[in-house]
Protein backbone atom coordinates (compact mmCIF):
# COMPACT_ATOMS: atom_id res chain seq x y z
CA UNK A 1 0.00 0.00 0.00
CA UNK A 2 1.46 3.49 -0.76
CA UNK A 3 1.31 5.97 1.58
CA UNK A 4 1.49 9.41 0.51
CA UNK A 5 1.44 12.84 2.44
CA UNK A 6 0.30 16.11 0.87
CA UNK A 7 1.58 19.06 2.37
CA UNK A 8 -0.37 21.90 3.44
CA UNK A 9 0.97 25.45 3.50
CA UNK A 10 -0.57 28.26 3.69
CA UNK A 11 -1.91 29.29 0.89
CA UNK A 12 -1.48 25.91 -0.74
CA UNK A 13 -5.08 25.23 -2.60
CA UNK A 14 -4.26 22.38 -4.35
CA UNK A 15 -4.04 20.16 -1.61
CA UNK A 16 -7.46 18.65 -1.91
CA UNK A 17 -7.45 18.15 -5.48
CA UNK A 18 -4.15 16.02 -5.08
CA UNK A 19 -5.38 14.09 -2.05
CA UNK A 20 -8.68 13.35 -4.31
CA UNK A 21 -7.11 11.54 -6.64
CA UNK A 22 -4.38 9.61 -4.46
CA UNK A 23 -6.65 8.75 -2.17
CA UNK A 24 -10.01 8.75 -3.84
CA UNK A 25 -9.14 7.27 -7.82
CA UNK A 26 -5.74 5.77 -6.89
CA UNK A 27 -6.51 4.26 -3.24
CA UNK A 28 -3.14 5.46 -2.05
CA UNK A 29 -3.13 5.52 1.69
CA UNK A 30 -2.98 9.00 1.49
CA UNK A 31 -2.72 12.00 4.15
CA UNK A 32 -2.19 15.85 4.75
CA UNK A 33 0.74 16.96 6.47
CA UNK A 34 1.25 20.45 8.21
CA UNK A 35 4.20 22.90 7.40
CA UNK A 36 5.30 22.97 10.93
CA UNK A 37 5.43 19.42 11.50
CA UNK A 38 8.84 18.43 12.06
CA UNK A 39 8.45 14.45 11.78
CA UNK A 40 7.00 12.82 8.89
CA UNK A 41 6.74 8.92 9.19
CA UNK A 42 8.01 6.64 7.02
CA UNK A 43 6.16 7.69 3.90
CA UNK A 44 6.61 6.73 0.34
CA UNK A 45 5.40 9.79 -1.43
CA UNK A 46 5.83 13.14 -0.51
CA UNK A 47 3.48 15.97 -2.51
CA UNK A 48 4.29 19.64 -2.48
CA UNK A 49 0.97 20.71 -4.07
CA UNK A 50 -0.17 24.22 -6.08
CA UNK A 51 -1.22 27.18 -4.58
CA UNK A 52 -0.06 30.66 -3.25
CA UNK A 53 2.02 29.42 -0.18
CA UNK A 54 2.62 32.82 2.06
CA UNK A 55 0.86 34.82 -0.88
CA UNK A 56 3.59 34.46 -2.81
CA UNK A 57 5.26 36.88 -0.74
CA UNK A 58 8.93 37.91 -1.56
CA UNK A 59 8.93 35.14 -4.15
CA UNK A 60 6.75 32.38 -5.02
CA UNK A 61 7.67 29.15 -2.67
CA UNK A 62 10.11 31.46 -0.99
CA UNK A 63 8.90 31.62 2.37
CA UNK A 64 7.58 27.83 2.15
CA UNK A 65 11.23 26.68 1.19
CA UNK A 66 12.12 27.53 4.81
CA UNK A 67 9.13 26.00 6.16
CA UNK A 68 9.97 23.24 9.57
CA UNK A 69 8.92 20.55 7.31
CA UNK A 70 11.19 21.13 5.14
CA UNK A 71 13.88 19.26 7.14
CA UNK A 72 12.41 16.28 7.03
CA UNK A 73 11.41 16.56 3.56
CA UNK A 74 14.99 16.52 2.79
CA UNK A 75 15.75 13.83 5.61
CA UNK A 76 12.77 11.68 3.26
CA UNK A 77 14.72 12.47 -0.02
CA UNK A 78 17.77 11.37 1.41
CA UNK A 79 16.27 7.91 2.30
CA UNK A 80 15.53 7.99 -1.69
CA UNK A 81 11.72 8.39 -0.95
CA UNK A 82 9.84 10.76 -3.60
CA UNK A 83 8.64 13.99 -3.87
CA UNK A 84 6.44 15.47 -6.26
CA UNK A 85 6.07 19.42 -6.88
CA UNK A 86 3.04 20.81 -8.57
CA UNK A 87 3.24 24.52 -9.45
CA UNK A 88 3.90 26.69 -6.57
CA UNK A 89 5.82 23.33 -5.02
CA UNK A 90 7.84 22.86 -7.85
CA UNK A 91 8.49 26.77 -6.95
CA UNK A 92 9.33 25.37 -3.22
CA UNK A 93 11.71 22.77 -4.78
CA UNK A 94 13.79 25.39 -6.68
CA UNK A 95 13.64 27.65 -3.80
CA UNK A 96 14.77 25.18 -1.05
CA UNK A 97 17.47 24.09 -3.74
CA UNK A 98 16.22 20.35 -4.18
CA UNK A 99 15.71 21.42 -7.94
CA UNK A 100 18.02 23.41 -9.86
CA UNK A 101 17.30 26.78 -11.18
CA UNK A 102 14.60 28.51 -11.08
CA UNK A 103 10.79 29.86 -11.84
CA UNK A 104 10.27 33.24 -12.63
CA UNK A 105 7.33 35.60 -14.41
CA UNK A 106 5.95 34.02 -17.45
CA UNK A 107 7.29 36.42 -20.52
CA UNK A 108 3.56 37.61 -20.97
CA UNK A 109 3.86 39.19 -17.61
CA UNK A 110 0.55 37.11 -16.99
CA UNK A 111 -1.12 34.96 -15.09
CA UNK A 112 -2.17 31.88 -17.99
CA UNK A 113 -5.06 29.50 -17.47
CA UNK A 114 -5.12 27.22 -19.83
CA UNK A 115 -4.68 23.71 -21.75
CA UNK A 116 -1.38 22.91 -22.85
CA UNK A 117 0.46 20.12 -24.69
CA UNK A 118 3.27 18.54 -23.24
CA UNK A 119 5.68 16.36 -25.06
CA UNK A 120 6.54 13.48 -22.50
CA UNK A 121 10.29 13.30 -22.95
CA UNK A 122 11.50 10.68 -20.62
CA UNK A 123 9.04 7.67 -19.38
CA UNK A 124 12.24 5.98 -17.25
CA UNK A 125 10.32 8.25 -13.99
CA UNK A 126 8.71 7.50 -11.08
CA UNK A 127 5.96 9.67 -12.93
CA UNK A 128 6.20 8.99 -16.61
CA UNK A 129 6.75 4.97 -17.05
CA UNK A 130 3.16 4.67 -18.12
CA UNK A 131 3.26 7.27 -20.94
CA UNK A 132 4.37 6.17 -24.39
CA UNK A 133 8.08 8.06 -25.22
CA UNK A 134 8.03 11.44 -27.34
CA UNK A 135 3.65 11.25 -26.64
CA UNK A 136 1.62 14.92 -26.68
CA UNK A 137 -0.60 15.00 -23.48
CA UNK A 138 -2.74 17.61 -22.62
CA UNK A 139 -2.52 19.11 -19.15
CA UNK A 140 -3.86 22.32 -17.61
CA UNK A 141 -1.50 25.29 -16.43
CA UNK A 142 -2.47 27.83 -14.58
CA UNK A 143 0.19 30.11 -13.21
CA UNK A 144 2.21 33.70 -13.43
CA UNK A 145 5.48 32.48 -12.44
CA UNK A 146 6.46 29.70 -14.53
CA UNK A 147 9.17 30.46 -16.83
CA UNK A 148 12.12 28.42 -16.13
CA UNK A 149 15.16 29.85 -15.94
CA UNK A 150 19.20 27.70 -15.23
CA UNK A 151 22.47 28.75 -16.36
CA UNK A 152 24.19 27.05 -19.34
CA UNK A 153 25.86 24.64 -17.29
CA UNK A 154 22.88 23.55 -15.38
CA UNK A 155 20.62 23.39 -18.57
CA UNK A 156 23.27 21.15 -20.45
CA UNK A 157 23.41 18.93 -17.37
CA UNK A 158 19.50 18.33 -17.13
CA UNK A 159 19.73 17.69 -21.17
CA UNK A 160 22.86 15.26 -20.82
CA UNK A 161 21.24 13.56 -18.16
CA UNK A 162 17.76 13.59 -19.46
CA UNK A 163 16.35 15.21 -16.72
CA UNK A 164 13.83 16.88 -18.06
CA UNK A 165 10.46 14.61 -17.97
CA UNK A 166 7.65 17.16 -20.11
CA UNK A 167 8.39 19.98 -22.18
CA UNK A 168 5.38 22.27 -23.60
CA UNK A 169 4.83 21.48 -27.18
CA UNK A 170 1.48 21.00 -29.55
CA UNK A 171 -0.36 18.01 -30.13
CA UNK A 172 2.28 16.85 -32.30
CA UNK A 173 4.58 16.73 -29.90
CA UNK A 174 6.22 19.44 -31.50
CA UNK A 175 8.83 21.62 -29.64
CA UNK A 176 9.43 25.38 -30.51
CA UNK A 177 8.85 28.24 -28.86
CA UNK A 178 5.32 29.13 -30.22
CA UNK A 179 4.04 26.15 -27.74
CA UNK A 180 5.91 27.64 -25.01
CA UNK A 181 3.16 29.48 -22.67
CA UNK A 182 6.04 31.23 -20.19
CA UNK A 183 9.34 31.23 -21.95
CA UNK A 184 10.45 28.95 -19.85
CA UNK A 185 14.20 27.61 -21.52
CA UNK A 186 14.49 25.28 -23.99
CA UNK A 187 10.37 24.85 -23.53
CA UNK A 188 10.62 22.97 -19.96
CA UNK A 189 7.91 22.23 -17.88
CA UNK A 190 8.69 19.50 -15.59
CA UNK A 191 12.50 18.07 -14.22
CA UNK A 192 13.97 15.13 -12.15
CA UNK A 193 16.84 14.99 -10.10
CA UNK A 194 20.01 13.20 -10.63
CA UNK A 195 18.89 10.91 -8.42
CA UNK A 196 15.38 10.31 -10.13
CA UNK A 197 13.20 10.79 -6.75
CA UNK A 198 11.96 14.51 -6.92
CA UNK A 199 10.17 15.79 -9.88
CA UNK A 200 8.51 19.45 -10.22
CA UNK A 201 6.06 20.05 -12.81
CA UNK A 202 4.31 23.02 -13.76
CA UNK A 203 1.13 21.71 -15.26
CA UNK A 204 -0.95 20.19 -12.89
CA UNK A 205 -2.01 16.52 -13.44
CA UNK A 206 -4.48 16.17 -10.38
CA UNK A 207 -6.71 18.41 -12.64
CA UNK A 208 -7.19 15.92 -15.60
CA UNK A 209 -7.73 12.64 -14.08
CA UNK A 210 -11.43 12.46 -14.55
CA UNK A 211 -13.79 12.42 -18.15
CA UNK A 212 -15.67 15.41 -16.45
CA UNK A 213 -12.25 17.68 -16.52
CA UNK A 214 -10.49 18.70 -20.24
CA UNK A 215 -9.31 15.24 -20.36
CA UNK A 216 -7.63 12.37 -18.75
CA UNK A 217 -3.75 12.45 -20.10
CA UNK A 218 -3.10 12.73 -16.26
CA UNK A 219 -4.41 9.13 -15.07
CA UNK A 220 -1.03 7.72 -16.05
CA UNK A 221 0.80 10.42 -14.36
CA UNK A 222 -0.41 8.59 -10.80
CA UNK A 223 -0.57 5.26 -12.43
CA UNK A 224 3.86 5.36 -13.21
CA UNK A 225 3.76 5.88 -9.27
CA UNK A 226 1.42 2.98 -8.49
CA UNK A 227 3.83 1.16 -10.83
CA UNK A 228 7.20 2.31 -10.10
CA UNK A 229 6.68 3.17 -6.19
CA UNK A 230 4.29 0.13 -5.13
CA UNK A 231 7.03 -2.08 -7.01
CA UNK B 1 21.86 52.37 18.96
CA UNK B 2 19.73 51.15 16.59
CA UNK B 3 21.40 50.52 12.80
CA UNK B 4 19.44 50.78 9.21
CA UNK B 5 20.40 48.74 6.02
CA UNK B 6 18.96 48.33 2.81
CA UNK B 7 19.27 45.49 0.74
CA UNK B 8 18.87 46.12 -2.82
CA UNK B 9 17.85 43.04 -5.12
CA UNK B 10 17.95 42.97 -8.59
CA UNK B 11 17.38 40.42 -11.50
CA UNK B 12 20.84 39.15 -12.94
CA UNK B 13 21.81 41.24 -15.68
CA UNK B 14 21.66 38.10 -17.91
CA UNK B 15 17.82 37.44 -17.23
CA UNK B 16 14.98 39.00 -18.98
CA UNK B 17 13.06 40.84 -17.46
CA UNK B 18 9.30 41.02 -18.53
CA UNK B 19 8.07 43.74 -15.95
CA UNK B 20 10.53 46.08 -16.53
CA UNK B 21 9.82 45.82 -20.41
CA UNK B 22 6.09 46.46 -19.73
CA UNK B 23 6.93 49.44 -17.50
CA UNK B 24 8.70 51.06 -20.18
CA UNK B 25 5.92 50.45 -22.62
CA UNK B 26 4.18 52.66 -20.19
CA UNK B 27 6.60 55.19 -19.75
CA UNK B 28 6.58 55.70 -23.77
CA UNK B 29 2.84 55.69 -23.89
CA UNK B 30 3.08 58.66 -21.60
CA UNK B 31 5.98 60.19 -24.19
CA UNK B 32 9.24 59.67 -22.12
CA UNK B 33 10.51 58.13 -25.27
CA UNK B 34 14.35 59.11 -24.31
CA UNK B 35 14.54 55.96 -21.52
CA UNK B 36 15.16 53.59 -23.01
CA UNK B 37 15.54 50.59 -20.92
CA UNK B 38 13.72 49.61 -16.98
CA UNK B 39 14.98 46.68 -14.83
CA UNK B 40 12.64 46.55 -11.37
CA UNK B 41 14.20 45.70 -8.58
CA UNK B 42 13.35 45.67 -4.58
CA UNK B 43 14.81 47.46 -2.00
CA UNK B 44 14.54 45.39 1.62
CA UNK B 45 14.82 48.57 4.34
CA UNK B 46 16.09 46.71 7.65
CA UNK B 47 16.42 47.98 11.32
CA UNK B 48 17.96 46.05 14.10
CA UNK B 49 20.62 46.74 16.71
CA UNK B 50 23.48 44.83 17.99
CA UNK B 51 27.21 43.53 17.01
CA UNK B 52 25.69 40.75 14.68
CA UNK B 53 23.06 43.25 12.85
CA UNK B 54 25.71 43.41 10.22
CA UNK B 55 26.41 39.96 9.78
CA UNK B 56 22.69 39.10 9.85
CA UNK B 57 22.08 41.33 7.63
CA UNK B 58 24.77 39.80 5.10
CA UNK B 59 23.33 35.95 6.18
CA UNK B 60 19.75 37.04 5.14
CA UNK B 61 20.44 38.97 2.12
CA UNK B 62 22.26 35.82 0.14
CA UNK B 63 19.92 33.12 2.23
CA UNK B 64 16.36 34.84 2.22
CA UNK B 65 15.77 38.07 0.34
CA UNK B 66 17.72 36.90 -2.84
CA UNK B 67 17.42 34.07 -4.95
CA UNK B 68 21.35 33.95 -5.74
CA UNK B 69 20.17 31.59 -8.71
CA UNK B 70 18.74 34.70 -10.70
CA UNK B 71 19.43 37.62 -8.21
CA UNK B 72 22.52 39.78 -7.00
CA UNK B 73 22.34 42.19 -4.04
CA UNK B 74 24.06 44.95 -2.71
CA UNK B 75 23.57 45.59 0.84
CA UNK B 76 24.15 49.66 2.15
CA UNK B 77 24.64 50.12 5.93
CA UNK B 78 24.13 53.53 7.56
CA UNK B 79 24.77 53.86 11.22
CA UNK B 80 22.15 56.31 12.94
Amino acid sequence: MIKVGVVVFPGSNCDEDVYYVMSSIMGFETKYVWHRDTYIEDLDLIVLPGGFSYGDYLRCGAISSHSIIMEAIKQHINRGRYVIGICNGFQILTEAALLPGALTMNMSTRFICDNVYLSVENINTFVSNQYSEKSAIMMPIAHKDGRYIANEDTIKKLEDNQQIVFRYSNSNGDIEADYNPNGSLHNIAGIINEKGNVIGLMPHPERCVEGVFTGKDGLHFFESIAKWVGD
Amino acid sequence: MQYKANVIVRLKSDILDPQGKAILNSAHKLGYTSITGIRMGKVFEIIGSGDSFEKEVRDIASKLLANPVIEDYEIRIEND
